[in-house]
């Protein structure tokens, strides 16, 4: 199946929607701004990238053979 | 079926942009990281110790402050005074004459006050026993690597580069997705390829801040020359009137508390921080140049310029040109200093993640299969020739 440019793309643009609202946020003031930057640029900071080095934990990462991390549903 | 032209241009555009820059990035990012918190890494290798006063405590006469720096150098004269709005300390400025100031910048001299009790708190090492600390070592290997405005300029073509690089990536990615889902990394079939779908969804991912904070670098090392243009335009057209007299003997000068006290009559609610002295060359023969900025969050990044005369304390507000705001805005943005350490360490971590991108990058491309632009032809996966 061959995906279409919204298909592909509106992942990556949500997340750099989400992003630049957060690079803007902490500019416009402190408190709530800030800390709504710091939900904002985290996602991609952290869980988004934890989530996208997953394979990495795999062992071997040979085909079919459960490990903990399936266990767990991740 | 063969990728169609324009993507192989793109893959050609990605791969050329990102192998000149890549080696010069990966230095600018590790140079970075420490960057982020020069604050906090400043306050630890050397605690600032201030005494215990209520808050309310009045500052110090400048004129006091600069007869006493003037003490501590003979015959040096004034060039600036630096009024911190962070902590309670001022900085007085000196150079032998503006000539050695601008010809020898290590003749600069700096006696640092407690600017509530007048104390001296520290002042510049004699020539030779001056030492630079790791945060500057960091911030010249970041900004030029010792090479002044040739290195600043050479840093920021490679900034550019990196921009060049993130656009053409981010078009590259649409047509190698076309099969996968977002998110997919084949970890089954090899390293490469497990890398290559690492290198490609981390690098989306991080997408937006890395594109802004490599355009606002870009940004940040074009101060200088931006800063030179306005001197030359702006501040030339409301010094026209100065040009040809000569500085007035500081004899002649109102003091620099009533310098300060008439530049904040001129842009009222706003935070004074810096006066450079009349016969600067960053300057005016016969006016200080004072920088005020906001007090908010935002304002406090936009400084306004204001010219006193050195005689009469009439004051000038200089109109600041849009390039000199892009770049106002575009520091915060590139130092990620505006949104407590919460936001530092996501700038540190986002930095982290761009190095795995640049060096899965050079991985790629290293590994390159034997014969992997023709199968990649066959294929028609375009991302394929260009790694």
């Amino acid at each position: 199946m061959t995906r279409s440019l919204w298909m592909i793309f509106r992942w990556p643009l949500l997340i750099a929607v989400v992003s630049s609202v957060g690079l803007v946020s902490a500019l416009l003031g402190d408190g709530v701004w800030d800390a709504l930057s710091w939900a904002a640029l985290g996602i991609p900071a952290t869980g988004l990238s934890a989530w996208c080095l997953r394979p990495l934990l795999r062992r071997g990462g040979s085909l079919g053979k459960p490990n903990i991390l399936d266990k767990i549903g991740l | 079926m063969a990728a169609p032209p324009y993507l192989r241009r793109w893959a050609w555009v990605h791969k050329w942009s990102s192998l000149i820059c890549t080696v010069f990035l990966i230095l600018i990012f590790l140079t970075g990281l420490p960057l982020i918190f020069h604050e906090e890494i400043d306050d630890w290798l050397e605690p600032p110790h201030y005494v215990e006063l209520p808050a309310s405590t009045p500052r110090v006469s400048f004129d006091r402050l600069v007869s006493e720096a003037r003490r501590v150098y003979p015959g040096y004269i004034v060039t600036s005074v630096f009024a911190d709005d962070d902590e309670p300390q001022v900085y007085v400025w000196l150079a032998p004459s503006w000539g050695q100031y601008l010809d020898k910048p290590r003749t600069r001299r700096f006696v640092r006050f407690d600017a509530r009790t007048g104390a001296v708190l520290d002042q510049s090492q004699p020539l030779g026993a001056r030492r630079i600390s790791f945060i500057g070592v960091m911030l010249r290997l970041h900004m030029d690597m010792f090479a002044g405005l040739p290195g600043a300029l050479f840093m920021g073509s490679m900034g550019l580069l990196f921009v060049i690089a993130i656009v053409s990536g981010a078009v590259l990615y649409g047509p190698f997705m076309k099969k996968l889902d977002f998110g997919t990394v084949r970890v089954e079939r090899g390293r490469r390829l497990k890398w290559l779908d690492l290198h490609n969804l981390l690098g989306i991912v991080t997408l937006a801040w890395a594109l802004v904070v490599g355009a606002t670098g870009v940004m940040n090392e074009l101060a200088s020359p931006l800063f030179a243009l306005w001197r030359q335009t702006d501040v030339q057209t409301v010094l026209a009137p100065w040009r040809e007299q000569p500085t007035p003997p500081p004899v002649e000068w109102i003091g620099v508390d009533a310098v300060y006290a008439a530049a904040s009559k001129a842009v009222p609610g706003m935070v004074l921080t810096s006066a450079t002295f009349p016969g600067s060359p960053f300057g005016s023969s016969h006016h200080f140049l004072l920088w005020a900025k906001g007090d908010e969050p935002l304002t406090s990044r936009l400084f306004s310029p204001v010219l006193v005369d050195a005689r009469t304390g009439a004051a000038l507000v200089v109109h600041m040109p849009w390039y000199l705001r892009a770049l106002e805005l575009s520091r915060p943005l590139h130092f990620g200093d505006y949104g407590g350490l919460p936001l530092k360490i996501i700038w540190a971590l986002l930095t982290v993640i761009t190095i795995v991108v640049l060096g899965s990058g050079i991985y790629l491309w290293l590994k390159k299969p034997a014969g992997a632009q023709v199968k990649a032809r066959k294929s028609g996966d375009a991302k394929e020739a260009i790694v």
